[in-house]
């Protein structure tokens, strides 16, 4: 991108793998790769191992045990301890908190395609001052950014005391910090159950969990379901948690107001039709926490960034196009995890575990093709519950005719639901990316990864049309993939 | 290995981890080794430490994993840090952005 492209890549040091992101996929694509001989290096903004799915207290401060919360997390034992050994022998070099803010592709022609990955910390100090690079190289890359809770505005979810369901389990699993004491979880989707039962164990009163679809929808197809029997286990467990500590689950039920001042007071709940509309009232609650979530979005920035085509999953969300083997569209760049769909950490280990075998046969190691069959059959049997999962648990249809005009669309530049509106009624903006210029949801902070769906949807709802992978690209594709200060643009990729 | 490179090894559970203080406008505030600040501000039952800069509304912890830049605080003068991203230290200082100053422009607002 200018007269001296190459220049950082001669300093940067360079890996047969980098993998960034050290949750599930991650982890297990960094060290099925280096355990079949690649040097792997393994980026990841966390401090320590595990993701935001085994997320939990700080290593070298314990606080009790470590796998409160945790389902399968003998296989995040069993990984963390392959990494370690792997760190200790010099085959991962190992950079937690840090964010990848650019990725260089290679010069036309190059073989390997390489990409160079520029590093920023994760916060001021992150890197403790050690010398650690500022950019790495990867003659193969992995990403297994993962992904957060995917949010829909509602009236009054921008008070203090409303979290994103992920954000109160993070507190929980990572700091045994309870967010409120009397608390309520709604959104769709099984990952509402972990979070109230959490809750609850940990001493909150949780009100109820209003699910916004119906389990019922689980039965178009059973043989999905039947197909990965340790979920089935895993809701019978969830079952039983909310029946121990008395919570009610309030199915085809949402939050569609929430009150208060300066802090959340109470919540408003409706009962839903199959559409998502107001049927009719369901009372108010006295709550001071609300945990929302409506399934999840994968974060796709480093994907777009390397240039990799892109699709809209049956979730609605924008995901990685990948082959059988995990493969971009791009020579040199693989993709695992909740970017390629969102499916739960068992389907993204089997997918990282895959990343890195096919990583290293592609760099000329032997490896056994029937562990990638067996891989490929375990993928296609979670990939068939997951859309299972989707179809149960959609976002509700109708979900913006509970919002009021002046309901904050975009937290960040604080838009209104009028505002969002009025750019396409008055200005004439047709789809997502217009809406964004001129009404500028999405042009904060986050840089629309919170709004980004829902202003996505709403344009299109405005247009009377289902939703595109389009109207998510905006969303996706960011010239940085972290904020970076001014000085290390200027010492980035284009002047060193 | 170089700094990056260690990462903590569990060490038997019954180690109790170290308790200290920060600081929140001025304020001490109780602290574990490992929490986050956001952790901390939250057991203190404080939830909100920045206004908005056009609307004034309070914000504070949202998405809790550092996606959504609501939890921005200065730390030890360094403004726009995420508390639920930066780990607790002792004796650091946290000061909360208001006054209609988003946190486009906090720098060298430091008022304790």
């Amino acid at each position: 991108m200018t007269e001296h492209p190459r220049d950082i890549t001669a300093t940067s040091p360079r890996y047969d793998v980098a993998v960034v992101g050290a949750g599930p996929a991650g982890l297990a694509a960094a060290v099925t790769a280096a355990e079949a001989g690649c040097r792997v290096v393994l980026v990841d903004a966390g401090q320590q191992p595990g993701g935001q799915y085994w997320r939990h207290p700080d290593e070298t401060a314990p606080r009790g045990d470590e796998s409160l919360g945790h389902h399968d997390w003998s296989t995040f034992a069993g990984l963390r301890t392959r990494l370690h050994g792997l760190v200790r022998r010099q085959r991962i070099t190992y950079l937690p908190r840090r964010q990848v803010w650019f990725v260089q592709r290679p010069s036309t022609g190059d073989e390997p395609p390489a990409h160079t990955l520029h590093l920023t910390t994760a916060y001021a100090g992150a890197d403790g001052g050690d010398d650690g690079p500022d950019a790495v190289t990867g003659d193969a890359v992995i990403l297994c950014p993962g992904g957060y809770d995917r949010q829909l505005p509602i009236p009054g979810w921008d008070l203090p005391g409303v979290m994103a369901a992920g954000g109160v389990q993070a507190l929980l699993k990572g700091h045994r910090t309870v967010a409120g004491r009397r608390a309520i979880v709604a959104g769709t989707g099984p990952f509402l159950l972990p979070v109230a039962t959490g809750l609850a164990q940990a001493g909150a009163d949780v009100v109820a969990v209003c699910e916004a679809g119906s389990i019922t929808g689980w039965s178009r197809d059973p043989l999905a379901a039947a197909a990965v029997p340790g979920k089935g286990r895993e809701a019978l467990e969830y079952a039983t948690a909310l029946i121990r500590h008395r919570i009610p689950y309030r199915q085809r039920t949402a939050i569609t107001a929430i009150r208060g001042t300066d802090t959340v007071q109470s919540v408003e709940l409706s009962r839903l039709d199959r559409e998502g509309r107001i049927r009719k009232q369901a009372g108010t609650v006295d709550v001071d926490l609300v945990a929302l979530g409506w399934g999840f979005t994968p974060s796709l920035e480093l994907v777009t960034a390397t240039g990799a085509a892109t699709r809209k999953d049956i979730d609605d969300s924008l995901v990685a196009v990948v082959d059988e083997e995990q493969r971009a569209t791009v020579p040199g760049i693989y993709v695992a995890g909740e970017a390629t769909g969102v499916g739960g950490a068992v389907l993204a280990v089997a997918e990282g575990e895959l990343a890195g075998l096919i990583t290293a046969r592609d760099q000329r190691a032997a490896v056994s093709q029937e562990s990638v069959r067996a891989l490929q059959k375990r993928i296609t049997r979670h990939r068939r519950f997951a859309a299972a999962m989707h179809t149960a648990h959609p976002v509700p249809r109708h979900w913006h005719d509970w919002l009021h005009p002046e309901t904050t669309v975009c937290r960040c530049e604080e838009v209104s639901y009028q505002q969002v509106c009025g750019a396409r009624d008055d200005l004439g903006a047709g789809d997502a990316r217009t809406v964004k210029l001129m009404a500028r949801p999405g042009m904060g902070w986050c840089q629309g990864r919170v709004c980004g769906f829902a202003s996505a949807k709403l344009a299109a709802a405005r247009e009377g049309r289902a939703l595109t992978a389009d109207d998510l690209r905006p969303t996706a594709k960011q010239p940085f993939a972290a904020p970076i200060s001014l000085e290390q643009l200027a010492e980035g990729p284009q002047h060193e | 290995m170089s700094p990056a490179q260690q990462h903590g090894t569990p060490d038997a559970a019954t180690t109790e981890p170290e308790r200290f203080e920060v600081v929140f406008d001025g304020r001490p505030l109780p602290a574990i080794a490992g929490q986050s600040v956001g952790s901390v501000l939250t057991d203190a039952g404080i939830r909100s430490w920045r206004t908005t800069r056009t609307q004034l509304r309070p914000r504070g912890l949202f998405c809790g994993i550092g996606v959504c830049y609501e939890c921005l605080i200065t730390v030890d003068g360094e403004p726009n840090q995420r508390a639920c991203l930066v780990p607790a230290r002792p004796g650091m200082a946290l000061s909360s952005t208001v006054l209609g100053n988003g946190p486009f422009d906090t720098a060298g607002e430091t008022d304790d």
